[in-house]
């Protein structure tokens, strides 16, 4: 059973730095095919900054930074018995390459269903940019099959 | 298109192709997300898996795609999903949007949209919701 005294403890902060070659290669990876994700001028001629970080993206700033690889550790989840269970965004601001966007997450909550066979733990997270501004927020249910 | 949005209207469907080991070693490397268990089909057999399968952050992002394609995505508000099954080697996915309903947002009129990857079996891998501003 995943200890409840995790319930409210807060990450230490990701960076991220979005960088044009990162965003085209996500771009690549999921089949984008649209230039405004790949072609500053398109970019622009549509009102981002720079190329946008496509609606998924920013979940990678845990991953990189080996946040979440970290509260899995701390939880005692093995990745053997991981599934990514819900995962949400509320989007607030574009999020561009050139920004240096910060996710901090914090455990909601940790519950179980079937007699603890599946453990549920949801983190909720929220990205800013190098201006402070709230760019996203990020809703996670992570599922442990016992 | 966004213009005239009618409840019922169906976004046009995105057809992927079969997912393949090169499309999630590049995931792999683009998203960040280096579990083995996408990867590496010695990991994947000592979890009891029978292969290496699709994260669900990449069929999430193909939904994504549908959305951008179909409103600018400077108008997407919330994007919600829920993983339901694993997406295998092999499968191809079809994403489907659909608008449920006009809603209200911040003051703002946005679209409701059911959004789902399902495979070539009729199978339903990931279903959820967005919300997209009409402006």
């Amino acid at each position: 059973m995943i200890d409840r005294k995790w319930i409210g403890h807060v990450s230490a902060p990701s960076e991220l730095a979005l960088d044009r070659g990162r965003l085209r290669f996500f771009a690549e990876a999921i089949g984008e095919t649209d230039p405004v994700y790949t072609d500053v001028e398109v970019a622009q001629a549509a009102g981002y900054a720079d190329l946008p970080a496509p609606p998924t993206f920013l979940f990678a700033a845990e991953m990189d930074s080996g946040a979440v690889m970290q509260t899995l550790t701390d939880l005692g989840i093995p990745l053997a018995r991981l599934l990514h269970g819900e995962q949400g965004f509320t989007y607030h601001k574009p999020a561009c390459a050139g920004d240096v966007i910060t996710v901090v997450s914090r455990i909601a909550d940790i519950y179980d269903k079937k007699g603890g066979a599946l453990e549920f733990v949801v983190k909720q997270a929220e990205a800013r940019n190098q201006a402070g501004e709230l760019v996203a927020e990020l809703r996670t249910s992570f599922v442990c099959r016992n | 298109m966004i213009e005239t949005v009618e409840t019922g209207q169906e976004l046009p469907p995105l057809t992927l192709k079969p997912v393949d080991r090169t499309t999630l070693a590049l995931f792999c490397g683009a998203s960040g997300d280096h579990n083995p268990i996408h990867i590496d089909i010695d990991f994947a057999r000592k979890a009891g898996m029978p292969d290496v399968f699709a994260h669900g952050m990449l069929g999430m992002a193909w939904m994504g795609r549908l959305l951008t394609r179909w409103a600018p995505q400077s108008r997407l508000r919330r994007f919600d999903v829920r993983f339901q099954g694993i997406t295998h080697l092999g499968n191809a996915i079809t994403v489907r949007g659909r608008v449920t309903g006009i809603v209200e947002l911040n003051g703002e009129r946005c679209a409701r949209v059911e959004v789902s990857n399902s495979n070539q079996y009729g199978q339903v891998k990931i279903a959820g919701e967005a919300l997209i501003a009409l402006g």
